[in-house]
């Protein structure tokens, strides 16, 4: 061991020195290197204090100049930059090209159909409406840029030798910055300095991720004594660390010392812009990183980009009307061509052009061709864009605004953050769903335990879970109910009621309920957590246990060195002690407790072990050790000697339990249990008391909270942590404070943690792990002294392995607890290679694993625990409802196979009728037969899919594993593995890698060419997430990564159900009408002049007013189908989620399709000639000019487009009817005042008193009447005979949203159970012995299942090395 | 699980460093208000297109229009109308010598006579058009060739005419007035109609030639300048004629209000025609009397005065007599129309009434989920 130790250090020393000569300039005097020039990987910080200006070169002056302040602009223009650079963005856009392309040609004389200015209009006006939008939207960044800017904060100023108060965008890099407590940290600090004696600082992250948790922060270690106040001016260092980046885990860097002592420091020494300092009183640091290259700021990103499938359509669609375009160009200019032709002479009514030129007919042609292109502009659509736009903001507005979204734990409404795929939401085939978090509530609550190969299987904590279920579900009362639980077991007996929440916090708080002060406030800076996971019911069997245990504390002192003795005790200190939970009070939630808070309490108890280990007499180093310990670890203790008169009695009574009675350790062990609660009733009581101790336990994982509640439901109360001791409580009410030595902090490689204490009573240094199983199970002592001993861990590992086995099926997270014993020499001797390790800049988180490892060996199994992490609300309804929605759902969880499919059949996502093809071996040839037989036997129930067609078959499950999926992938055997999955109604894959989760999304996604969609609330799933057509984040416990990477953030699994069925069927239905209506609508009037072309020798005339006609586009017709877009409700919210089948119309595009596209096409050439035609026949050699010709053209073609929408519109609100008649009157006015007041303008057009003279004609009425009647009855017919012939589900879902509720009612009830009938027909034809090749029994035993080891799980007893084994998952 | 990871939250793509100082931010609940609009809740109609819902409709529909079809119809076919071709393409046409030494600047005026007789006499005020087909008034740049600030009266731009009007824009470095490429192909036929009375002698119809442009146009659109005099000449000095004109602007008519820019003719003229084939009304026939019909059966002569060349895109020239009625012209077009859609919609409504009957139970009640 010794040898090795030495081997690392080596490994330590040697980049240390070798890095010495290239990265360590620094450590001379800054006069010395002045030619050396400074490494670019690192930043070098010179502290803005006297010493440093003095000392500074010009060099480094320059450098530090060079780093930016602190002052952000998150702008994107200034006001001078504004215009050139808003312009340049705009007209990147391809749709602005083709308004200039338009605009150019439209300057030849030859091809001038418009006014030049009137070719400019669209242009401008699409032009100066993004950059008002720009402009506002900046603005508003600039004002809160101003606001963040101008806060103040205090700075240390050399000059003055004090801090002084600045504001934020004066901070520069390397200013010492002092935060008080509640402040918000205004840079990137390195932190010196706390008031904390430990040098410890508390932050809160909400700002930057949402999470509300404490997180700890330490000064620079072995920088500064605690105690002895911060003098910025003595700071004679410079701080050396990475480059500005954005990675918010990783910082390294050191202090280099005048001394040339280097100081390592890390993440924890780190302040970040944006958090707020809590429960420290005042920390200060030198800025590293200011304003932008904060890694707040780094990580800022702006919203995502994303196209929608039905965008990517209509861009095909876009394509085809250019082609159109292009045809009808090139009609006009063959038309231009042959009409020249046919005259014998020029006619005199072909002018030459302006050099008294004739054109020749195929030149003349060729302008023609872009004439007509100007003229026919507005069949590219790009009005669609503009509005769509639109649309889309309006229906965020929507979503967001939900109520049903809104979660009133979190004070979170559902975000979008992506702006432009929200029609992708009604199109969603196949949704990929993290596990943990997401369909679990990532709640954890303490199930069950093992502690030294026994079970306790807590019943009745698992009846205080039923029974707080049903409360929970009759719970319907938004407010929150002060309500008494129904608990046949009294857990909160005589208190008031228990306010039955569920905070959406990892945090857990006692003792609050019952006080009635405690506002609750969703948002406010405390969360409570349920009773649910702070609650824990003992188990009978093991109280007594552990009452017994407990009672014996001689037994336990003397026995602790001999292994499995006292383990209960030791489980449950390990459960305690091995955490990183910050502990505080119920009245000041941000007070960190440091030392007992009770300190009555503590003299009584201290006073009570004092005599009980006097009367001992054998123990008397005990003692010392306890007392001296509890003095230090809270100096305010007064020093006057223990008292026990000075506590109140009754207070005590409650606390202390039975201690007074069974201080005695002479007491028999029947005493003890008569005299501890033997009740569960007395100890649920007495662990649950509020008013006993305050305490509030904030842990960074929901994990280690359940376990602290489940050690302190045994009386093994943590009662405060500082950074170097924690106190634990006993049963008895005896305090015990450990020193501690180190801590080994948890992570995804390591899967374990582990605490290093000095054990008061023994003073032994104790090592209490937990971790995963895989990664305690490999590490316990392979050997022992004796056989027997051997022989009795070998069984306890046995047995605990079958535990953990029983648990995981069950669903049960798990958790090894080991300890290990080693003397204080190995501890210092390995403490010296961690403190190298630590100090390390380079490598230095492989050397901190690896020095973890080395003391994370030879560890004895203790137990093990089950931390049931329960269901989200509602999730297996929603789940159900997904798939009835024919939304295949996928779950792709890190978790080991049993939790998952535990999971799934908990959520309904397998059924126990369902045959399960699990699919786990290391080995290709396995895989390759597997694939084939379940390939074999999934199609003889039939080609089909049986999720599409209408008769299904059997439900097939299919469970893979990750190792075995990375094997499939890597053989290219995707694709079979793909038309496996089809077959199947739900795939489960389980301890995948966040890697492999997002492959398996795009594998689907582009293999099938489905819409997927992913959701997930961890970092682990931000791949997955980006991987999908849309991204949903829970914002939940694991921090903000997977909302930041999502384009839809939502607070519940259950809230995925009315953002697809209702809003993604509204948005798609919606968007999707309002697209192939703007189609429609513009192929429909520029129809109109292409008509007219035949009669005007193709010479690009428009019959209509240049300014009706752009006005028609821009307002007499762009309003009603804005707000059809927005507004517009096919069916109701209450149908669609009663029926999620209606969902499927979009998974099938219904609603915009190719063929809808033509016909809406077709639909728009017949009505332009029905518009064009009829006023053509009824003015035939009249005396009728042109303008009064376009008029009733254009007025025609207004009410049928615009009845046409009528027709489309499917719910009429007031909104709708402002707009269709405030169209119609603007078009009005706004045309006879135009043709009344312009005499001689616009010419040629000229239109005055044309619309009056028309209006005043009542032919014009005759025509407008028939043709709009004319132009409407086909589709019109066609929506009727839809309608009354009902063959869609829409439709006839819409007929039943006009029914009376009790109607609608029994109808839904009606249809669903046809639905279930022709399912359960089609389940009766497959389950009949007849069915085509049913194997030997269909309902029983046709799961399959391949299970080979692989190497990663030869540790587990009951899992020999090498099996193929085909067994049963299915009854 | 157990590492803490952390980045930046954000909303709308706005960084939220530090909302606020010390969280004294949470004031204000995010829940949305829990409004009819917001959660889409207006009280809405909603329509459902079924055959029942919309019988009524299709049956109103057809019921109106068949009778507006029917009143249409009797109206235009009340109205007489008599249309004579006098182009001469034919060598048995009196104008077909005229019409083959056609030029513009032919000083000699072509004179032909048309007979022709009317079955039916004429009651009410008769109108008389000319006809041109294949004349394609409504081509672009023909439209354009006109300053209609010029045509308003406008001093400056009656000197400095518009660029539209080019190449008619200058003559011989004088402006052009009126200028363009539709006043120098103005219509310059002149028609007189004689009655033969079956006497045998010859009666001079007496055509009005003011009335028949827009009151708006001859007194508000066209304005003649307004110069020293009331002598239009003078007005019109420093201008010259259009390169196809015989005369000048105000030489038109002698009538001192028919005359200049605002001479009917012209202004019937420049309002260019939507169709290739159009006519211009070009005089009015008042009625005399109650007594005897404006224009009694019999025979008449039409007198020609050939100037106007229409070989050159193989156009045709009309006369057209036509009495009018509240709808205009005769059109049998919308009568038929109206009958027809009318008709349809009945059909249609009988079609609706049948699958109503048969199907329209099944959506209204009971079985709406077989």
């Amino acid at each position: 061991m010794t040898h090795s130790i030495d081997r690392l250090s080596c490994c330590f020393r040697r980049p240390e020195t070798t890095g010495d000569s290239e990265t360590t300039p620094l450590l001379r005097p800054p006069h010395q290197d002045r030619e050396i020039p400074l490494p670019a990987a690192l930043r070098h910080v010179f502290p803005n204090n006297a010493i440093s200006v003095n000392a500074i070169t010009p060099s480094h002056k320059q450098l530090m100049d060079r780093y930016p302040g602190n002052k952000i602009r998150t702008t994107k223009y200034t006001l001078l930059s504004f215009l050139p650079k808003n312009l340049f963005q705009q007209f990147y856009r391809l749709a602005n090209i083709y308004f200039v392309f338009l605009v150019a040609i439209n300057w030849f004389p030859q091809m001038e159909v418009f006014h030049r200015e009137i070719t400019m209009l669209p242009l401008l006006v699409v032009t100066v409406a993004s950059s008002l939008k720009d402009a506002l939207e900046d603005f508003r960044r600039y004002k809160f840029d101003r606001i963040v800017n101008y806060r103040a904060a205090s700075v240390y100023d050399w000059k003055q030798q004090d801090f002084v108060l600045k504001r934020w965008k004066d901070v520069r890099v390397g200013d010492f910055v002092k935060v008080v407590c509640n402040e918000v940290i205004p840079a990137d600090i390195l932190l010196l300095n706390t008031s904390d004696p430990n040098g410890v600082c508390h932050l809160e992250t909400a700002n930057l991720d949402g999470e509300t948790n404490l997180k700890q922060r330490q000064v620079v270690r072995g920088f500064a004594a605690p105690n002895c106040s911060f003098q910025p001016e003595h700071f004679s260092g410079t701080v050396v660390c990475e480059k500005p980046n954005k990675t918010l885990t990783h910082f390294k860097g050191y202090l280099a010392m005048p001394e040339k002592k280097k100081i390592g420091f890390g993440r924890e020494s780190l302040l970040l812009r944006g958090c707020t300092v809590r429960n420290t009183d005042n920390a200060a640091g030198i800025v590293v990183y200011a304003g932008h290259e904060t890694k707040a700021m780094l990580n800022n990103k702006g919203p995502r980009y994303k196209r929608s499938k039905l965008e990517r359509k209509m861009n095909t669609d876009v394509l085809f009307c250019v082609g159109i375009l292009f045809i009808m160009c090139l009609i006009g200019a063959l038309g231009q061509y042959f009409w020249l032709g046919t005259f014998p002479s020029i006619p005199p009514f072909v002018p030459p052009d302006s050099n008294n030129v004739y054109i020749p007919p195929s030149l003349s042609g060729f302008y023609m061709f872009f004439t007509m292109i100007i003229l026919l502009q507005v069949l590219i659509p790009i009005s669609l864009y503009v509005s769509i736009e639109l649309i889309k903001v309006g229906q965020v507005f929507f979503i967001t605004n939900d109520v049903d979204l809104y979660d009133e734990e979190t004070d979170s409404r559902v975000q979008c953050r992506a702006l432009n795929i929200t029609e992708d939401l009604g199109q969603i085939q196949y949704v990929f769903s993290d596990k943990t978090g997401t369909l679990t509530e990532n709640k954890m609550v303490f199930r069950r335990c093992s502690i030294m190969g026994t079970e306790y299987c807590h019943k009745e904590n698992a009846l205080r879970l039923a029974a707080l279920d049903e409360a929970e579900s009759d719970e319907e009362d938004p407010a929150f109910p002060q309500k008494k639980v129904p608990s046949r077991l009294q857990f909160r007996k005589g208190k008031s009621g228990a306010a039955l929440r569920r905070w959406n916090s990892a945090r857990a708080r006692i003792g609050v309920r019952g006080q009635a002060e405690v506002t609750l406030s969703p948002h406010s800076d405390v969360a409570f957590s349920s009773p649910l996971e702070t609650d824990v019911a003992p188990d009978r069997r093991l109280q007594r246990i552990t009452g017994d245990e407990a009672g014996q504390m001689e037994a336990w002192c003397r026995v602790s060195r001999i292994n499995g003795g006292a383990c209960y005790m030791d489980f449950f200190l390990a459960l305690a002690i091995c955490n990183t939970v910050v502990v505080s009070t119920a009245m000041h939630p941000r007070q960190r407790v440091t030392g007992p808070l009770n300190f009555s309490t503590t003299l009584k108890s201290l006073g009570h072990i004092q005599t009980l280990l006097k009367r001992l007499g054998s123990l008397s180093h005990v003692i010392s050790s306890l007392h001296s310990i509890s003095e230090k670890s809270s100096p305010t203790t007064p020093a006057s000697p223990p008292s026990p008169a000075a506590s109140g009695p009754a207070g005590d009574k409650e606390d202390m339990g039975g201690i007074t009675d069974s201080g005695s350790l002479n007491t028999s062990l029947e005493d003890s249990e008569a005299d501890l609660p033997p009740t569960e009733e007395a100890a649920t009581e007495r662990s649950t008391d509020p008013n006993s101790d305050g305490l509030c336990y904030e842990a960074e994982s929901p994990d280690e909270a359940a376990l602290v509640h489940a050690a302190r439901a045994y009386g093994y109360t943590l009662l405060a942590r500082t950074p170097d001791h924690v106190t634990i409580r006993l049963p008895q009410g005896s305090l015990l404070t450990f020193e501690i030595l180190g801590t080994l902090a948890f992570n995804s490689v390591r899967k374990r943690m582990s605490v290093v204490v000095r054990h008061p009573v023994t003073n032994e240094v104790v090592i209490y792990t937990k971790g995963a199983d895989s990664a305690i199970m490999e590490r316990l002592a392979k050997s022992a002294e004796n056989q027997p001993e051997e022989n009795k861990r070998k069984r306890i590992a046995a047995k605990t392995q079958r535990h953990l086995h029983l648990y995981a099926k069950d669903g049960l997270r798990t958790l090894c607890i080991a300890k290990k014993v080693m003397s204080l020499q190995a501890y210092t001797d390995w403490l010296a290679v961690r403190q190298e390790a630590e100090s390390a800049i380079d490598n230095r988180e492989e050397l901190l694993m690896e020095t973890a490892s080395h003391l994370e060996t030879n560890l004895t199994l203790i137990g093990t625990t089950g931390i049931e992490d329960r269901l989200q609300e509602d999730v297996p309804a929603t789940i159900a409802s997904l798939r009835k929605a024919g939304i295949q759902v996928w779950v792709l969880t890190g978790d080991k196979q049993e939790t998952a499919v535990n999971i799934a059949y908990s959520c309904r996502l397998l059924d126990q009728s369902d045959v399960v093809f699990t699919l786990s071996t290391a080995s290709l040839d396995e895989c390759n037969s597997f694939l084939d037989c379940t390939l074999e036997e999934v199609k003889r129930y039939g080609v089909q899919p049986p999720w599409q067609s209408g008769s299904r078959g059997p439900a097939f499950g299919l469970v893979l594993e990750g190792h075995t999926l990375g094997l499939l992938f890597e053989a290219g055997l995707q694709l079979r593995l793909l038309e496996l999955s089809r077959h199947c109604r739900s795939v489960l894959c389980c301890r995948v890698t966040p890697l492999q989760k997002s492959a398996v999304v795009k594998l689907v996604r582009n293999k099938l060419k489905v819409m997927t969609l992913s959701i997930g609330d961890g970092a682990n799933d931000v791949s997955m997430i980006q991987a999908a057509d849309i991204g949903v984040g829970i914002s939940g416990q694991e921090g903000m990564q997977a909302v930041m990477a999502s384009d839809f953030a939502i607070s519940h699994f259950k809230h995925l159900k009315k953002l697809l069925l209702v809003h993604g069927h509204w948005c798609y239905s919606r968007l999707a009408s309002t697209v192939i209506y703007f189609f429609y609508k513009n192929v429909a009037y520029v129809n109109l002049l292409f008509w007219y072309q035949f009669f005007c020798g193709f010479s690009g005339t428009a019959m209509i007013d240049y300014w009706l006609l752009i006005f028609f586009n821009l307002l007499f017709t762009s309003v009603p189908p804005i707000v059809f877009g927005i507004l517009d409700k096919d069916i109701s919210a209450g149908t669609l989620l009663s029926l999620p089948e209606l969902y499927k119309s979009g998974q099938n595009s219904e609603g915009y399709r190719h063929s809808t596209f033509w016909v809406a096409l077709l639909d728009a050439f017949y009505q332009s000639l029905v518009c064009f035609f009829v006023p053509y026949l009824a003015y035939q050699d009249s005396d009728i000019d042109i303008y009064s010709f376009g008029t009733p053209m254009n007025t025609a073609s207004l009410f049928t487009i615009l009845l046409h929408l009528a027709i489309e519109i499917r719910t009429w609100t007031v909104v709708h009817w402002v707009v269709m008649v405030g169209s119609v009157l603007l078009y009005f006015i706004i045309a006879l005042s135009y043709s009344a007041l312009c005499i001689d303008c616009n010419p040629p057009s000229n239109p005055y008193w044309i619309m009056e003279n028309q209006m005043a004609d009542p032919v014009f009425y005759l025509v407008c009447i028939l043709t709009t009647v004319l132009a409407l009855l086909p589709r019109y017919t066609f929506r009727v005979l839809q309608g009354t012939l009902a063959l869609s589900p829409l439709v006839r879902a819409r007929q039943l949203d006009t029914l009376s509720p009790q109607v609608r009612e029994s109808f839904i009830r009606e249809w669903r159970s046809q639905e279930d009938a022709s399912e359960a027909a089609s389940d009766q034809v497959l389950s009949s012995p007849t069915g085509p090749g049913s194997p030997t029994e269909p309902t029983v035993d046709r799961g399959l299942s391949l299970h080979k080891d692989g190497n990663e799980d030869t540790e587990k007893p009951f899992s020999p090395g090498h099996r193929r084994s085909i067994s049963t998952m299915t009854i | 699980m157990m590492a803490s990871s952390y980045s930046t939250k954000e909303e709308d793509g706005h960084q939220s460093g530090a909302p606020g100082p010390g969280g004294g931010v949470n004031a204000k609940s995010r829940k949305p208000d829990n409004t009819a609009f917001k959660q889409q809740r207006l009280p809405a109609w909603q329509p459902i297109l079924t055959a029942g819902t919309v019988l009524p409709a299709f049956f109103i529909i057809g019921l109106l229009f068949i009778p507006i079809g029917i009143g249409l119809y009797v109206t235009s076919n009340n109205i007489k109308e008599y249309e004579i071709d006098y182009t001469g393409v034919d060598m048995s046409s009196p104008c077909f010598n005229c019409s083959q030494n056609y030029s513009w600047n032919s000083t000699k005026p072509c004179r032909c006579s048309v007979s022709f007789s009317l079955d039916q006499p004429f009651e009410s005020n008769v109108f008389m058009y000319y006809g041109l087909s294949n004349y394609y008034q409504n081509h672009r740049r023909y439209v354009k060739s006109r300053d209609d600030s010029q045509l308003n009266g406008n001093l400056n731009a009656l000197k400095d005419p518009s660029k539209e009007c080019e190449p008619y824009r200058m003559n011989d470095g004088l402006p052009i007035a009126p200028c363009g490429a539709i006043a120098n192909s103005l219509f310059n036929d002149t028609l007189e109609l004689y009655y033969n009375d079956p006497n045998g002698t010859k009666t001079l119809i007496k055509l009005v030639k003011t009335g028949i442009a827009w009151w708006t146009d001859k007194h508000v659109k066209f304005r003649n300048p307004v110069g020293d005099g009331s002598n239009l000449s003078a007005v019109f000095q420093g201008t010259t004629k259009p390169v196809n004109w015989q005369k000048y602007v105000y030489q038109l008519d002698s009538d001192p209000d028919n005359n200049g820019f605002i001479n009917e003719d012209l202004i019937v003229w420049m309002r260019t025609a939507a169709l290739p084939t159009f006519r211009k009304l070009y005089r009015i026939i008042e009625k005399q009397g109650d007594a005897t019909p404006t224009l009694p059966r019999g025979n008449y002569t039409l007198l020609v005065t050939y100037n106007y060349p229409v070989r050159s895109f193989e156009g045709r020239k009309r006369m057209i007599l036509s009495t009018i009625s509240w709808m205009g012209g005769k059109n049998p077009f919308l009568g038929i129309a109206y009958i027809t859609v009318g008709s349809v919609c009945f059909f249609l409504g009988v079609v609706l009434l049948i699958i109503h009957h048969k199907y329209g139970s099944r959506s209204n009640n009971a079985d709406i989920s077989s």
